[in-house]
């Protein structure tokens, strides 16, 4: 019942290094600290003295990843406890950075889609920006019918956090506001519906 | 699908010397119909009849796109004319008919851009006439650095100093003024895309400054303003017509398919839209790649030309209309 071949499903790539770019923004969450990690072999010279690092450790904190990253000696580092609690940094990041600077983002889907739909709003396509996705499928899910975004979302069928109608999670994604659409499954028959599998682990 | 603009008749209403090398035309409905709307950037085609000989020749639309209303373009005398432009200038006169065709835009602004950075070298002012209004007007930041040979060159300059000031650098060559292209790209926020239209070497020369500083290609947009170039006159021979059509020095092939009633669609006649692209079935010779619309493997693979600007020089050429 998986909506397949649907192509707003965002795929995504593995972090290399531009070496072009000016100076670098690295955004990462849990395991996404480990494609980060990964770049160190083949980043040219000098790459980590023109790079800001944010970092949440989510469900990673316990294996103390971001000691690792500040290792790095970055131009700049900072850590913080959730997506949104980091977005105000990124903002300020990308508000005073010049052409030439390249994004990266790695982790899960749901960092990675908060930090392109915030380089949106400062222009930048997200066509451009360097992903790549590391750990929990777990997806930001908004209800198509109240609006209301369900976060950390594993099941299909899922319960909206906000109006309580029973979900089914489709692939249909919505690059503006970060996640996937849920249309409610038993609209038709009340009470009809399929078990929830756990899908996004 | 082959797109082809419709033509529409127009009654010129009025010529205005810009400066002694372009006049502008302002272009009006003939019926109560209004003229389609457009967004700053489209160009028409221009239909001349001289003669027997019809030209075809795309112009950026001048005039402002927040209104309805006539049509404005701005023409250069060109200085080895092929005919059109010298037409244009020496020939048309208020009152006269011409047909045009619907407009196109093959050079967009990018709304999404948090800074627009307009480059233009001469007679390249033209698209960003209408791309300043509509920029103005919805309050977007944006800046103009218009390269000039001399000062009585620069088309446009006090007007654009007027309206828009504090938007518009000037750089004059005969003053020794240049603009800094790599400067420029180095210092632009993030999220601004650039725009450029003028000569090849102008154009080439901000686009590489632009990648080598980093810049991504979605955020580059280039307006080549080139005319047919001449050549050596060449026979073509097209297959499905069954004709042989002779292309004269200072006509295009695309003109001359034209002139002997076979039509090929086309949306810029400058190269770069790739409407026109046509298989080539035979080539006993070389073939003189013009445009920007062809990749390098294309070209080493020698099975497709653009007629509205490539041209032929060699023993026989067989093409697929
Ligand atoms: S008409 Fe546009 S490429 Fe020839």
């Amino acid at each position: 019942m998986l909506a397949s071949g649907i192509k707003s499903r965002p795929v995504y790539g593995r972090l290399t290094s531009n070496p072009q770019a000016r100076s670098n923004i690295m955004v990462a969450d849990a395991e996404g600290a480990l494609a980060v990690l990964d770049m160190v072999a083949d980043a040219p010279d000098g790459f980590w003295a023109r790079t800001h690092i944010l970092y949440v450790p989510g469900g990673s904190a316990a294996q103390d990843h971001g000691a690792k990253l500040a290792a790095l000696a970055p131009f700049s580092w900072h850590e913080s406890p959730t997506v949104p609690a980091m977005l105000p940094r990124l903002r300020a990041l990308l508000g005073a950075a010049r052409m030439g600077t390249q994004l990266y983002l790695a982790g899960t889907e749901p960092l990675i889609g908060e930090g392109i739909r915030v380089a949106g709003e400062f222009g930048v396509d997200h066509a451009g920006v360097r992903t790549e996705h590391r750990g929990s499928l777990a997806r930001r899910v908004q209800c198509v019918h109240c609006k209301g975004i369900t976060e950390s979302v594993t099941m299909s069928i899922v319960p909206c956090a906000h109006c309580g109608r029973h979900l089914f999670v489709r692939d249909h994604y919505s690059r503006r506001i970060g996640a996937f659409q849920g249309v409610m499954i038993d609209a038709e028959k009340p009470g009809d519906r399929p078990p929830a599998e756990e899908l996004y682990r | 699908m082959s797109i082809r603009p419709r033509s529409s008749p127009v009654r010129v209403a009025e010529i205005v010397p810009v400066t002694p090398f372009v006049k502008r035309f302002r272009l009006a409905a003939t019926d109560a119909s209004p003229l389609p709307r457009y967004s700053g950037g489209a160009h028409i085609v221009v239909e001349m009849r001289d003669g027997g000989v019809v030209r075809r020749n795309p112009y950026s639309l001048t005039s402002s796109p927040l209104h309805d209303g006539d049509y404005e373009i701005s023409v250069q005398r060109a200085e080895v004319s092929r005919g059109g432009s010298v037409f244009m200038h020496d020939r048309v006169r208020v009152g006269d008919t011409l047909a045009v065709s619907a407009p196109v835009n093959l050079f967009m602004l990018d709304w999404r851009a948090r800074k627009h950075v307009l480059v233009a070298g001469g007679i390249g002012i033209t698209p960003f006439l209408a791309q300043m209004a509509q920029l103005s007007a919805e309050g977007r930041p944006f800046e103009l650095h218009y390269c000039i040979r001399s000062p009585e060159r620069g088309a446009y300059r006090e007007a654009l100093e007027r309206c828009f000031p504090g938007h518009v650098r000037f750089y004059c060559a005969s003053k020794g003024e240049r603009l800094d292209v790599t400067q420029l790209v180095a210092s632009q926020p993030l999220g601004t895309h650039l725009y450029v239209c003028g000569p090849t070497p102008l154009i080439d020369a901000t686009l590489e400054a632009a990648r080598a500083a980093g810049w991504p290609g979605h955020n580059l947009h280039a307006e080549h303003f080139a005319a047919p170039p001449s050549g050596t006159p060449f026979d073509v021979y097209l297959q499905r017509a069954g004709l042989r059509v002779y292309v004269g020095e200072h006509e295009s092939l695309l003109e001359a398919i034209e002139a002997a009633g076979v039509e090929v669609p086309y949306l810029c006649r400058g190269g770069a839209c790739g409407q026109c692209e046509t298989a080539v079935l035979g080539c006993d010779g070389r073939l003189q790649h013009h445009d920007h619309w062809l990749t390098t493997a294309d070209r080493a693979a020698g099975r497709k030309i653009m007629p509205c600007v490539s041209r032929f020089d060699g023993r026989e050429l067989v093409l697929d209309l």
